[in-house]
């Protein structure tokens, strides 16, 4: 028991960190990319007309997984935000750091492509709506907790202050997931969901779940990518990144 | 295959500008963001690799 915690701590070093994460982040891009093709294939080739909104309907295939990919993103940044509170890694906060810039362009894109299905089916590109409300004030999470980040000088003061608002923010994740059911809301029920089998054709479903594991991989290699980023900048003093500089075609 | 021709694949039922403009910023923001992030890390690595020569040189100076 006491072995593996050690272990685990090894791990949230950043000595240890970068170079596991450089030798991971080829492997999520593959993946994202594997998953992509065959999501969009399926989404864009091979899936039927839907019924009442004809071809309209096939920007359900970015529109859900980026929507998924931005309240998953905010909940590992606040899970990583809480362990950077509670064990005061340094990891913690550079984890957190390296999610939020992503996140923020997941639910951009969620809002952008929501607009964009909206106008030639509700007739409008915005309402303030449950939903969309919601979904709007977790990009403003995102865009606060970056700039809260970016105007503290001190890393580690800026890891707490942003950690906390990324805590207190949290609240926001169950509203908009239950924003269909809770109010009546111009936007539809959810077309998947943990209780009930899903109302959707099977090649749709499958597009939808392929293009999400794209996203959730293509964000994993860039959060990798810049939480290296964080690490060599923070760290720039220390003996390993010296090491590192060092033996980089020197 | 769903479609009968690629002018009718890009015309989306009539969906094209919506779809399309959906797809396609997505893409470009997918394009960008690691750029964003490979150009950030060659930037901090060329800086961090000439700070360090210019420490090295300013030791090498006290020591002579």
């Amino acid at each position: 028991m006491n072995n593996r915690l050690i272990n685990w701590f090894k791990f949230a070093s950043p000595a240890t960190f970068y170079p596991l994460a450089g030798k991971m982040i080829p492997w999520f891009v593959a993946l994202s990319v594997v998953f992509g093709v065959a999501g969009l294939y399926l989404g864009m080739f091979v899936a039927p007309t839907d019924f009442q909104q004809g071809e309209g309907y096939r920007i359900i295939f970015i529109h859900v997984p980026a929507s998924w990919m931005s309240m998953f993103i905010y909940l590992v940044m606040a899970f990583w935000a809480a362990l950077g509170l509670a064990f005061n890694t340094r990891l913690s906060g550079m984890m957190a750091t390296a999610l939020a810039p992503t996140g923020a362009l997941m639910a951009f894109l969620s809002l952008w492509t929501g607009a964009l299905w909206g106008k030639p089916m509700w007739g409008t590109w915005w309402v303030w709506d449950a939903r969309l409300t919601s979904e709007l004030i977790l990009l403003f999470l995102y865009i606060g907790f970056i700039a809260l980040q970016s105007a503290i000088d001190d890393p580690r003061r800026a890891d707490k202050a942003g950690a906390v608002l990324a805590l207190v923010g949290v609240v926001n994740i169950p509203i908009i997931y239950f924003s269909v059911k809770w109010w009546n809301t111009l936007h539809q029920g959810a077309s998947v969901s943990l209780t009930k089998s899903p109302s959707m054709a099977a090649t749709m479903l499958w597009a939808m779940l392929l293009v999400a594991l794209c996203f959730w991989m293509y964000s994993i290699a860039v959060a990798l990518g810049r939480a290296r980023n964080i690490m060599l900048e923070r760290e720039r003093h220390t003996e390993w990144v010296r090491q590192l500089l060092a033996g980089k075609e020197s | 295959m769903h479609w009968n021709s690629a002018s009718e694949f890009f015309a989306m039922g009539g969906y094209a500008f919506y779809v399309w403009g959906s797809f396609g910023v997505t893409a470009l923001i997918m394009a960008v963001e690691p750029i964003i992030v490979a150009r950030r890390r060659k930037n901090l690595l060329s800086r961090l690799k000439r700070q360090i020569t210019a420490e090295n040189l300013a030791q090498r100076s006290e020591e002579s």
